[in-house]
């Protein structure tokens, strides 16, 4: 793996920013997976923006931008634009193990930790708890998506569709999504263009 | 062993590439893959990793090396992360020289608007395959949907959320 960093393509961090190490992308990112609980974005921003510049709000936008279009996780694919874009390849690498080393270590401690106590009725009653709370966040994040939808019934019907093929049907997701993207993208295109050529009339 | 890893690998990797919306829409099929097809744990089990995994820092995502520990420890940790992070970051990196050019373009926004009604199916299935095996009576029922109308309505870290949920937990022996 070779510094790419001479690049002209991962020049682009401006003279304002300031253009991190591999090492301080590596503790940067360590610094963000040990402190984010419960979604990352927010830090991300105030250490990536305000505390260590760098990058600026645009180029933020601009990549997080590229990270929601991408598969993957935001945040992982976050560290990996900005370690990639100051030092190459290395700098993705240093970010995204900063990034996953603490958070990694903290499930294995806890699922050993819930192993070894699991026969014990206090720990099961707190683990039953627990495990219906996240539960709950899960049922938010489905209904903070889904109700941006509400007022297209063409949306709903195709959310729905995907709902019934994954969830109740249980068809491998691959498929799923061979068949639904496009047919979902095309669906939505034309469905927008019908619905406004009808409010211009 | 090697072929628990192998199988490991190609699990995340796939999974890795269709992760479009983030790590709660690939759920479900982690889920088939690991208790259907694989048999490597309960969906009770699967459910009690998703809960540990929101209680530790990080990506949403952390529930993947602990399934790897989970089935044949440090080895099926290392391989599930390369499997699940690398081919992910590895489409970033590449799109990122190449994405000045396409970031303004029409098509770009016409793919990410016909993809929102998929990833809510999506998410919404995770929340019903975890659900419904996390909030087998009345009591765990009433705590995920107080946790979800919390989350939804007012501005409480989910830490708390969890740690109420926990609290109900002990301290009404779990509705048993």
């Amino acid at each position: 793996m070779s510094d790419h960093s001479a690049l002209p393509d991962h020049s682009r961090i401006t003279s304002a920013c300031h253009r991190p190490s591999c090492r301080e992308l590596f503790l940067g990112f360590l610094g963000l997976g040990m402190s984010a609980f419960g979604g990352a974005l927010p830090l991300a921003h105030r250490m990536i923006v305000e505390r260590r510049r760098w990058a600026d709000e645009a180029e933020f936008t601009e990549l997080l931008g590229l990270c929601q279009f991408l598969p993957g996780g935001n945040i992982c694919n976050l560290s990996i634009a900005i370690g990639m874009r100051a030092r190459g390849t290395r700098g993705a690498l240093s970010a995204i193990l900063g990034l996953l080393a603490m958070p990694s270590i903290v499930v294995v401690l806890l699922s050993t930790l819930y192993r070894h106590f699991q026969n014990d009725p206090h720990i099961q009653h707190i683990f039953f708890g627990l495990a219906a709370a996240a539960a709950g966040l899960l049922i938010r994040m489905a209904i903070k998506l889904a109700l941006p939808l509400r007022h297209d019934p063409m949306r709903i019907a195709l959310g729905l569709l995907c709902f019934v093929m994954i969830a109740a049907l249980r068809i491998p997701l691959l498929w799923t999504m061979i068949v639904l993207t496009p047919v979902s993208i095309g669906i939505c295109l034309q469905w927008d263009r019908f619905l406004s050529r009808r409010q211009k009339q | 062993m090697t072929g628990t890893l192998l199988s490991l690998l190609l699990i995340f990797t796939q999974l890795s590439i269709l992760a479009f919306g983030g790590g709660n829409t690939i759920l479900p099929e982690m889920q088939r893959q690991v208790v259907q097809v694989e048999h490597w744990m309960s969906a009770q089990e699967f459910s009690s990793l998703f809960a540990l995994s929101q209680v530790a820092p990080g990506p949403n995502m952390m529930i993947v090396p602990l399934i790897g520990w989970h089935v044949t420890g440090l080895y099926g940790l290392l391989v599930s992360s390369v499997g699940m992070f690398l081919p992910s970051s590895v489409i970033t990196g590449f799109m990122l020289r190449t994405w000045d050019r396409y970031k303004d373009r029409p098509w770009r926004k016409i793919v990410q608007n016909g993809m929102l009604p998929i990833t809510a199916g999506l998410v919404a299935s995770s929340a019903l395959l975890i659900t419904r095996v996390s909030a087998g009576n009345l009591l765990l029922a009433g705590i995920a949907a107080a946790s979800a109308i919390l989350a939804l309505t007012t501005r409480l870290h989910p830490l708390w959320l969890l740690g109420g949920g926990a609290l109900i937990g002990l301290l009404t022996q779990g509705g048993v």
